[in-house]
């Protein structure tokens, strides 16, 4: 039987058993489904299964693992490294009808919630029980819960208060045949392996995720939101080491350059940046309001001394919303300035902040590519955006070595090839550089104990192997291979 | 292996689209302001997959009239919403009008597309109808052309009957036929303005159009009503015959012309919408351009020439809570959100409430809520869930949305009135009755 036939054969059971509103096969609208949020790893993938109740779920995934049918989960699709993308033929298993929130706890401060659940509908719902839910990714108004599991998400405010790992206390998932498991649970420590801990951030490569309880703090008492313009990135990224040099842990310090700005400033949220700035550092602190003007005013006095040209306290909470809205639309914006761009998520030590960025420089300018810069600044996590136009002749290629290059640089300076935006099939061959063969191995044989049969999102995190003697993917002596 | 778009040959096909696609970076972040998303969480009927399927036409992958990108273009409310999001400023409503526009004509489509299609043509081209249609309107009201209609109406399809039940009461005039060509201001004069009355709006909603008048007139304006002008087009646009939309649209350039007036003031977002877009629609006739330019600068809502000459203290208190619904067009094309909240909250009494699910649309569109009933009928659902209880009205700047939020009101048993904010400021100016029942059913 070829591949197309058993897609068929397990799309017709799955659609037996949950309705043809639940099926999408003809050829224009799975075109729709080809790509994340980033259109330049697209592939058709052979069907797609939309459930609408979370039992659903289950039965979907039995038929098409029995048919030996590839399955790759699918939240909101604004990933960027492929990772929603159904690579030769395999089924996009879509979450997004599944966006109910089931339960809070405000007490004990927990919410729980079906997958396809926007993060913002999450925060909002937080929100008003003067509660907060901490990792922010930038594309939170689309981007879904169950997305930001699977990837384990930054965001702005992640500096302080951690990525969605410290977040997610319980996960029902749903394994490979369609087996259903617990992880995690809302008592504080659990004996045992830390399997929720492994699941979180696998890219769908463990199961699916149908069920998600993460925690929510409360709201602190008040903010601060500090904007500084300054002529030179340099001083930015200086200014973002001493803060922390200083002891000063604020929530968020975000970063943008030069050419971030002009894209930005022509969205829909502009601030009115002068044009000449060289980069916009926007900085928020936050807890108990004794002491929290004196910690701005300290942020400010450090850029003084680095010649800030402009800072500015947010005069409200309108300003403060304008501010962060410009700094999230920023990979968004970049269809201002060119038809395509390509995104890197490396991460580096905070002190190298200026060197990177002057090796990212020489790069772009030795492949003759325009790069915006956009960071969570105080990660460490840097964001080049490469633009490029698809239709010119080898414009992508150049991009994509700028690209691979200024990741060489990150793992050179001691950090790593993404921060927040998962492996996907973007980054499974820069994994060699970052990992040992006997790391590789055993991440290889810890995937196998949870998918035997290599049906969940294939191919995608780890490397290609190279056909071994056995053809087994877990080659022997792997697991004490000095880890 | 299958090409994808980015190995795919350059555009083939001349009067692409790229210059509109090439803008999107697939980002997504569009997805939740998109209604046919909202309800379907299909990514081909939502703003980035409807981008996604138009390029890959250029591209050569899809062909233009695939069924499931027909069904993309069809199924867009170009509502805009989208577009007020997105960080690249891609022009998907434009996008999905061209579409149409091409489409038009190759389409079989089903006949009751067809059927509404003919009906809109013989109605929006045809002003000398309108006041007939109007009387014949009101004695249907009132029950004098004998049972026949209401048992034709039964016949039609859903939203059809509810619809046509939902309409307020017929005056039985036109504004555009009926209204002194000149109304005089109350001194002090503060600006001549044109007022722009419609179509639909004119023969249903005529006692809006009186409404504007009026407290225009008691604000300070000098009022001039042309009979010269027309419908402005956009439901032929929407229904892709760009031809009678540009007939149409030439029709009111001139009439407009042809009156001295500072503004051309609307009490209908989808009007006001269109007037402004009227410099897209000739984008192929440069000529015309700076012409549309020109007239496009001068329209405004009613509500934002009220607020931009200052609003009078009120009269009298009308203790109401009620709810602003904002029209897709008049919020995401106009720019117009603050300005009718402005004038409802400063009627002393008022108690004015925001809707559950912020400015979300409830599936009008034009003739849209005929074309797609399915489709419309679950987004006025959601519409319809996010009205709080409790409030005595939901007041909304276009008509198309006023009938629709009586029929899913309607359809719930609620018992909210529907009314424009024009007529509850009247009220409030002394100059008209509180509408009791407008848009709610007779
Ligand atoms: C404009 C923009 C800004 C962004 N900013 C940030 C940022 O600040 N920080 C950040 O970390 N990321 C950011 N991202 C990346 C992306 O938004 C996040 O990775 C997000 O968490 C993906 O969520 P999604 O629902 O779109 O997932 P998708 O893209 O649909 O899927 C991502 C991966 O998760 C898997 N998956 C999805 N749902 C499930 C599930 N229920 N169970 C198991 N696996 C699942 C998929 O198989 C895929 O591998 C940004 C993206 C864009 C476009
Ligand atoms: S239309 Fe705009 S918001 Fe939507 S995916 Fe494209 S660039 Fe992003
Ligand atoms: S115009 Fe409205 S319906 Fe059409 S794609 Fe945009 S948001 Fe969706």
């Amino acid at each position: 039987m070829t591949g197309g036939e058993r897609v068929a054969r397990a799309l017709a059971e799955v659609e037996t058993a949950l309705g043809t509103e639940a099926v999408v096969r003809s050829p224009g609208a799975l075109w729709a489904y080809s790509a994340d949020g980033n259109p330049d790893l697209a592939a058709r993938p052979g069907g797609v299964v939309l459930p609408s109740r979370r039992a659903d779920v289950a039965a979907a995934v039995a038929a098409l693992h029995r048919h030996g049918v590839p399955v790759v989960a699918r939240g909101a699709g604004t990933g960027l490294s492929g990772g929603a993308v159904a690579e030769e033929g395999g089924v996009l298993l879509d979450l997004a009808r599944l966006d109910r929130i089931l339960a809070v706890d405000e007490g004990e401060g927990w919410l729980r919630a079906e997958p396809g659940v926007t993060n913002l509908a999450v925060g909002r719902r937080a929100a008003g029980m003067g509660m907060f839910f901490a990792p922010d990714p930038s594309s939170q108004v689309a981007c879904t819960l169950g997305g930001n599991v699977a990837e384990n998400s930054g965001g702005g405010h992640c500096l302080k208060y951690g990525v969605t790992l410290q977040h997610v206390l319980a996960l029902e998932a749903v394994t490979a045949g369609g087996g259903t498991l617990s992880l995690g649970g809302l008592a504080a420590d659990l004996p045992g392996y830390d399997l929720l801990g492994l699941f979180v951030g696998s890219e769908g490569t463990l199961g699916v995720a149908t069920e998600v309880t993460v925690r929510l703090l409360p709201a602190p008492e008040a903010t601060r939101t500090v904007l500084m313009l300054f002529h030179r990135e340099e001083d930015a990224s200086e200014t973002v080491s001493e803060v922390i040099a200083a002891g000063i842990l604020p929530a968020a310090m975000e970063m943008m350059d030069n050419l971030a700005v002009a894209g930005v400033e022509r969205g829909p949220y502009r601030v009115g940046f002068p044009p000449d700035v060289g980069a916009v550092l926007l900085v928020e602190v936050d807890g108990l309001e004794a002491g929290l003007d004196e910690q701005a005013e300290r942020i400010a006095a450090i850029a003084r001394r680095r010649g800030v040209r402009e800072a500015r306290l947010a005069r409200d909470e309108g300003e403060r919303a304008l501010w962060w809205a410009n700094r999230k639309t920023a990979f968004g914006a970049m269809g201002n300035l060119a038809p395509a761009y390509l995104v890197q998520d490396g991460v580096i030590p905070r002190s190298r902040l200026v060197r990177v960025l002057r090796r990212v420089r020489e790069i772009a300018r030795t492949e003759g590519v325009r790069v915006a810069n956009v960071f969570h600044a105080g990660d460490g996590n840097l964001h080049p955006l490469i633009l490029y136009d698809p239709a010119e002749p080898g414009a992508a290629a150049r991009a994509r070595r700028a690209g691979a290059a200024m990741l060489r640089v990150c793992v050179d300076e001691g950090g790593s090839i993404t921060g927040e935006h998962g492996v996907g099939s973007e980054k499974r061959e820069e994994m060699a550089y970052q990992f040992t063969p006997a790391e590789l191995a055993l991440m290889r044989s810890v995937r196998d104990a949870w998918d035997p049969a290599g049906l969940w999102n294939p191919g995608k995190v780890l490397p290609p192997e190279r056909p071994g003697p056995t053809g087994t993917a877990v080659p022997s002596g792997s697991a004490d291979g000095g880890v | 292996m299958e090409r994808t778009p980015h190995t795919a040959p350059p555009a083939a096909r001349r009067g692409g689209d790229r210059d509109i696609w090439s803008a999107c970076v697939h980002c997504g972040l569009c997805l939740p302001s998109c209604p046919t998303y909202r309800v379907t969480g299909r990514e081909e009927l939502s703003p980035r997959g409807r981008v996604f399927l138009a390029r890959l036409v250029d591209e050569g992958l899809l062909p233009e009239d695939d069924a499931d990108r027909v069904m993309a273009m069809e199924s867009c409310l170009d509502c805009r919403a989208c577009e007020v999001v997105c960080p690249s400023g891609v022009r998907v409503g434009h996008l999905v009008e061209r579409a149409r526009e091409r489409l038009a004509g190759r389409l079989p489509g089903p006949w009751r597309r067809r059927w509404a299609h003919r009906l809109v043509r013989g109605f929006v081209a045809h002003p000398g109808r309108w006041p007939r249609l109007a009387r014949l309107g009101r004695l249907w009201q009132r029950g004098r052309l004998g049972r026949l209609p209401d048992r034709l109406l039964r016949r039609l399809p859903a939203p059809w009957p509810e619809l046509a039940e939902a309409l307020p009461p017929l005056s039985g005039l036109t504004v555009r036929a009926s209204a002194p060509a000149v109304t005089p201001a109350r001194p002090p004069v503060r600006a001549r303005v044109a007022l722009f009355a419609g179509c639909v709006q004119d023969v249903a909603f005529g006692a809006v159009n009186e409404a504007a008048r009026r407290v225009l007139a008691y604000v300070g304006c000098e009022v001039v009503v042309t009979r010269a002008q027309g419908c402005c087009g956009a439901l032929s646009r929407d229904m892709g015959d760009g031809e009678t939309a540009r007939a149409l649209a030439r029709r009111n350039l001139a009439a407009f012309a042809a009156v001295q007036a500072d503004y051309v003031v609307t009490a209908v977002g989808g009007c006001g919408a269109m007037l402004r877009e009227y410099p897209v629609l000739f984008a192929h006739e440069p000529a015309r351009v700076a012409e549309a330019q020109a007239f496009a600068r001068r329209v405004v809502d009613v509500s934002q020439l009220l607020v931009r000459l200052g609003p009078l203290p009120a009269a009298k208190p009308l203790p109401l809570r009620v709810a602003y619904h904002d029209s897709c067009h008049l919020a995401h094309v106009m720019g117009v959100r603050a300005e009718p909240r402005a004038l409802l909250a400063a009627i002393p009494g008022v108690e004015l409430v925001e809707l559950g699910e912020g400015p979300a649309c409830c599936g009008s569109a034009g003739t849209y809520n005929l074309e797609h009933p399915e489709m419309s009928a679950r987004i006025l659902e959601r519409k319809i869930d996010s009205v709080p209880e409790g409030v005595d009205a939901v007041a909304t700047g276009n008509p198309g949305c006023a009938l629709q939020l009586a029929v899913g009101l309607g359809r719930r048993g609620r018992r909210v009135r529907v009314v424009h904010p024009i007529r509850l400021l009247a009220a409030a100016y002394g100059l008209d009755e509180i509408p009791a029942d407008e848009g709610g059913g007779p």
